[in-house]
């Protein structure tokens, strides 16, 4: 008997997203709620809860590059950054944007995912150089102009690795997919599998790209 | 051998010693609700698996039922923890910090004296995570065994961070805590968007455990005309999309999909090549991670960390190209796939 009413939990998160709830405080319900009405006792859960946060402290690692951005940020970091777009009279924050996703998506595809990301490349380096090209073609930006530069910026670096991790063999999700197929009874290799990754890194390449340039005119038309 | 845990306990100090330092911020008004909350992080990074080796819980010689001791005692004890953090979190005990640093014009000024130069400490970390990585991938040092199997990139990463700190330290001579305070602007800006990412992923395990997965591959399973090779592909493609926005990781949806839809209708029931319609139907549920506030360390992480008024900013720039890319992917499937 399939108990639907698992999907409680589903519910509480949409909701609890959609009312702007704090979603530390959302996620935790909706896992107590979850487990309770499984039927596992307030301890298993909790067991359960506690175990996968520590399985999962890699993603915090990432943190360890904090003190290093701040101090580089102390001694004006972004500024030069700025300056250096500033002085190229080719940059615009389209085409900045688009060279860091061909470079984001390529070394994402030999396995280097780690090497850039939000903390260590898009806050100190990507953004306030977008912001600068941005800038110095159409002027001081208003705040809605200067938010949507940040957020492709931000935007671009998740596109160019989905889109690229794929390609290389020993990523996650290609061992995931290689052993659910496996447990089927198709074996595959990793290669069979990641050379079909290739056409929709393609693709994301160019329907981001076209994004990008067109960013380019949506901020020229928004200051004239 | 250098383990994970060798990174674990580095970045456990670190925010050991935010706590530290929140704790004796006096212009911080909530400065002991932040020194807990990144004391309780340094603590699961610090501690996290030697809770195990606590002496056993047990409640049975008092009447109670309770017996807990090794794992089962680490698990309990980290998930107390994490509701400790939940609950610091949802009910506003943490403050943003304000750690004195530069002035906007005095960065100018170091900017404008230290030149092209200031990249260079700057490109350390990348450099080192790369260069360390390759080495250890293509050369004999990878065979001695140095460094626990799949980790090397991130114990490099932290070399990278520790190499960057000693340069920049030893040519611009700032205050010797000037580090750990700028870290602490840095972390007390994102906040408890730290920590999202890690809860989103324990609450995809408790869904997994009630059998959230199975239930929702049933009902996918349902709506599928028979018969239809391009309806199946559309659901199968939908499904891993909108399975991944609800768990905010593609990883979670996959199986689910691949053993309702995917294997028993694409690949037996129409003999389509099982390789295209693994590959590009994961490629499918990431298009659904550009779209989803649950997929937190991609979206609402750097939301944070670049100050961003919409919290959802970074989703909506994206959301223009998950939409084309996954019509994309559904018509690479059917395709290549048939």
């Amino acid at each position: 008997m399939t108990n639907y009413f698992v999907l409680a939990g589903i519910l509480i998160v949409v909701a609890g997203f959609a009312l702007r709830l704090n979603p530390m405080l959302v996620v935790s319900a909706a896992a107590l709620a979850t487990g309770l009405i499984a039927g596992k006792s307030p301890i298993e859960v909790i067991s359960l809860l506690g175990k996968a946060f520590n399985d999962n402290r890699i993603i915090a690692i990432v943190w360890i590059v904090l003190p290093v951005v701040g101090l580089l940020e102390r001694f004006g970091l972004q500024q030069r950054a700025a300056r250096l777009i500033r002085a190229m009279k080719a940059a615009t924050a389209g085409r900045l944007l688009l060279v860091y996703l061909i470079f984001r998506q390529g070394t994402s595809a030999l396995g280097l995912t780690s090497i850039a990301g939000h903390a260590q490349t898009v806050r100190p380096l990507v953004a306030p150089m977008a912001l600068a090209a941005a800038e110095k073609q159409h002027g001081e930006l208003e705040e809605a102009s200067a938010e949507r530069v940040k957020s492709f910026s931000a935007a671009t670096d998740n596109i160019g690795l989905f889109f690229g991790e794929d390609i290389f063999i020993a990523i996650g999700s290609i061992v995931l997919i290689q052993a659910t197929l496996a447990g089927a009874g198709y074996n595959l290799r990793p290669l069979d599998l990641a050379v079909w990754a290739i056409p929709t890194a393609i693709c994301a390449t160019l329907i981001h790209s076209f994004r990008l340039l067109r960013l380019d005119r949506s901020l020229r038309r928004r200051l004239i | 051998m250098i383990t994970i845990q060798w990174a674990y306990s580095l970045a456990g100090l670190m925010f050991a010693a935010f706590a530290l330092l929140s704790a004796l911020d006096r212009t911080n008004r909530k400065r002991f609700g932040n020194a807990a909350f990144w004391g309780l992080m340094a603590m699961s990074l610090l501690g996290g698996d030697a809770f195990a080796r606590l002496p056993a819980l047990n409640l049975t010689q008092l009447g109670g039922s309770l017996y807990l001791a090794g794992p089962e005692l680490a698990n309990l004890l980290n998930g107390l923890l994490v509701l400790a953090l939940a609950a610091l979190a949802g009910f506003g005990a943490l403050g943003r910090s304000a750690p004195a640093t530069t002035s906007e014009g005095e960065r100018e000024t170091w900017s404008h004296q230290l030149g092209n130069k200031l990249f260079l400490p700057a490109l350390i970390i990348p450099a080192t995570a790369l260069a360390g990585t390759l080495l250890y991938k293509y050369t004999p040092l990878g065979t001695m065994g140095w460094i626990e199997d799949k980790r090397e990139t991130y114990i490099f990463l932290c070399l990278g961070a520790l190499l960057a700190l000693l340069v920049l330290h030893a040519w611009l001579k700032p205050p010797a805590s000037a580090s750990l305070q700028e870290g602490r602007r840095l972390i007390d800006a994102i906040g408890w968007a730290a920590v999202l990412p890690q809860m989103l992923a324990a609450l995809g395990a408790v869904f997994a455990a009630a059998g959230v997965g199975t239930v929702i591959g049933e009902m996918t399973g349902a709506v599928i005309p028979e018969g239809s090779v391009f309806l199946t592909v559309l659901v199968y493609a939908l499904g891993m999309a909108m399975f991944t926005m609800i768990m905010g990781n593609a990883f979670a949806a996959f199986p689910v999909m691949a053993s309702a839809i995917g294997v028993p209708l694409l690949i037996q029931a129409y003999g389509g090549n099982p390789a295209v319609i693994g590959a590009i139907g994961m490629l499918a549920g990431f298009c659904g991670t550009l779209m989803t506030p649950m997929a937190a360390n991609f979206n609402l992480v750097p939301a944070a960390l670049l100050e961003l008024k919409d919290q959802n900013g970074v989703i909506k720039a994206q959301v223009g190209t998950a939409i084309p890319l996954l019509l994309v992917n559904i018509a690479l499937i059917y395709f290549l796939a048939f």
